[in-house]
């Protein structure tokens, strides 16, 4: 009787285990936390194109949506994503903002002067610090942002078509 | 004069000393914070151990808010709101890790009742 009781409890416990590890595997293993409906914290750096400091309150302003953009012209999938973001600057109802990740100034002036620029303003993020505070993973990374100043949508890794369909989606 | 100037001689070298030593424990707390944040885009290493861009912004992070004057579990909070609970190495207690924290303890003691049984109980 107490080896049965035992015995019994024994599979129970191995089947407890195999359910929670099947479970496990119909998880994504791309950990991603929640990260919409945060504020925007104010950040300050120069302009890749000046020297002057700027903030970020000074340009989330006058617009329904914001995009973040954070890129380096170092990074290949940044251009692959960069067509995307020149089309998207044609909506007068965003302002595309870029936050160079970690490059080279003069690289990353050549970047924007040879496949466009679609950029309202572009941050410079020499030590990554910006970038950190905003939660990122790495370049590029794209963060849409309402007027409230508040995360709407995080994309990791470049804009592909089913996410710049989703991005479009939002915008509308 | 030759007292003055000897105690002046010997006020700066003790700011700079304390100087000196606030840095290096700052250093240090920046390296114990970092041995418990996860590389996030790297395979099994902690920000401490990693050469890649993420973890040297991150460590540079963790330096700032030092300065800006916030605490260690201060700073632990500021990474897990902005990466998750996953960030760092040590899991917090939550229904969602209950089991992992549980478990340990839970075979300990059972398997102490069984060794205790088989060794003392049965024979007497």
């Amino acid at each position: 009787m107490k080896n049965k009781i035992l015995l019994i409890s024994l599979i129970l416990f191995i089947c407890f285990c195999l359910v929670v590890l099947f479970k496990g595997l119909n998880n994504s293993n791309v950990y991603i936390p929640e990260t919409t409906n945060k504020i925007i914290k104010e950040f300050k750096s120069r302009s890749l194109f000046s020297d002057d400091e700027i903030s970020s309150e000074k340009i989330l302003v006058n617009s329904d949506y914001y995009i973040l953009n954070i890129w380096a012209s170092w990074c290949g999938p940044c251009r692959k994503e960069h067509p995307k973001l020149m089309e998207l600057s044609k909506n007068p109802s965003v302002k595309i903002i870029g936050i160079n990740y970690r490059d080279n100034l003069k690289n990353a002036k050549n970047f924007v002067k040879k496949f466009g620029n679609p950029y309202s303003v572009i941050f410079v993020d020499t030590n990554g610090i910006i970038s950190i505070e905003l939660g990122a993973y790495g370049v590029p990374e794209t963060i849409i942002v309402n007027k409230d100043k508040k995360i709407i949508k995080k994309f990791i890794g470049y804009l592909d078509d089913k996410s710049f369909k989703e991005l479009n989606s939002i915008l509308k | 004069m030759k007292i003055l100037k000897l105690f002046i001689i010997i006020i700066i070298l003790i700011t700079n000393f304390t100087k000196g030593n606030s840095n290096e424990s700052k250093d240090n707390l920046v390296n114990k914070i970092s041995k418990n944040i996860r590389c996030l885009i790297c395979q099994g290493q902690s920000i401490y151990d990693s050469q890649s861009d993420f973890s040297i912004s991150m460590r540079l992070v963790i330096k700032k808010k030092l300065e800006e004057g916030l605490t260690e579990k201060e700073i632990y909070d500021f990474l897990k709101d902005k990466y998750g609970q996953w960030i760092t190495y040590e899991p917090e207690f939550n229904k969602k890790t209950f089991i992992l924290w549980i478990m340990p303890i839970l075979l300990f003691i059972i398997g102490g009742a069984i060794l205790f049984n088989r060794l003392f109980v049965k024979k007497y």
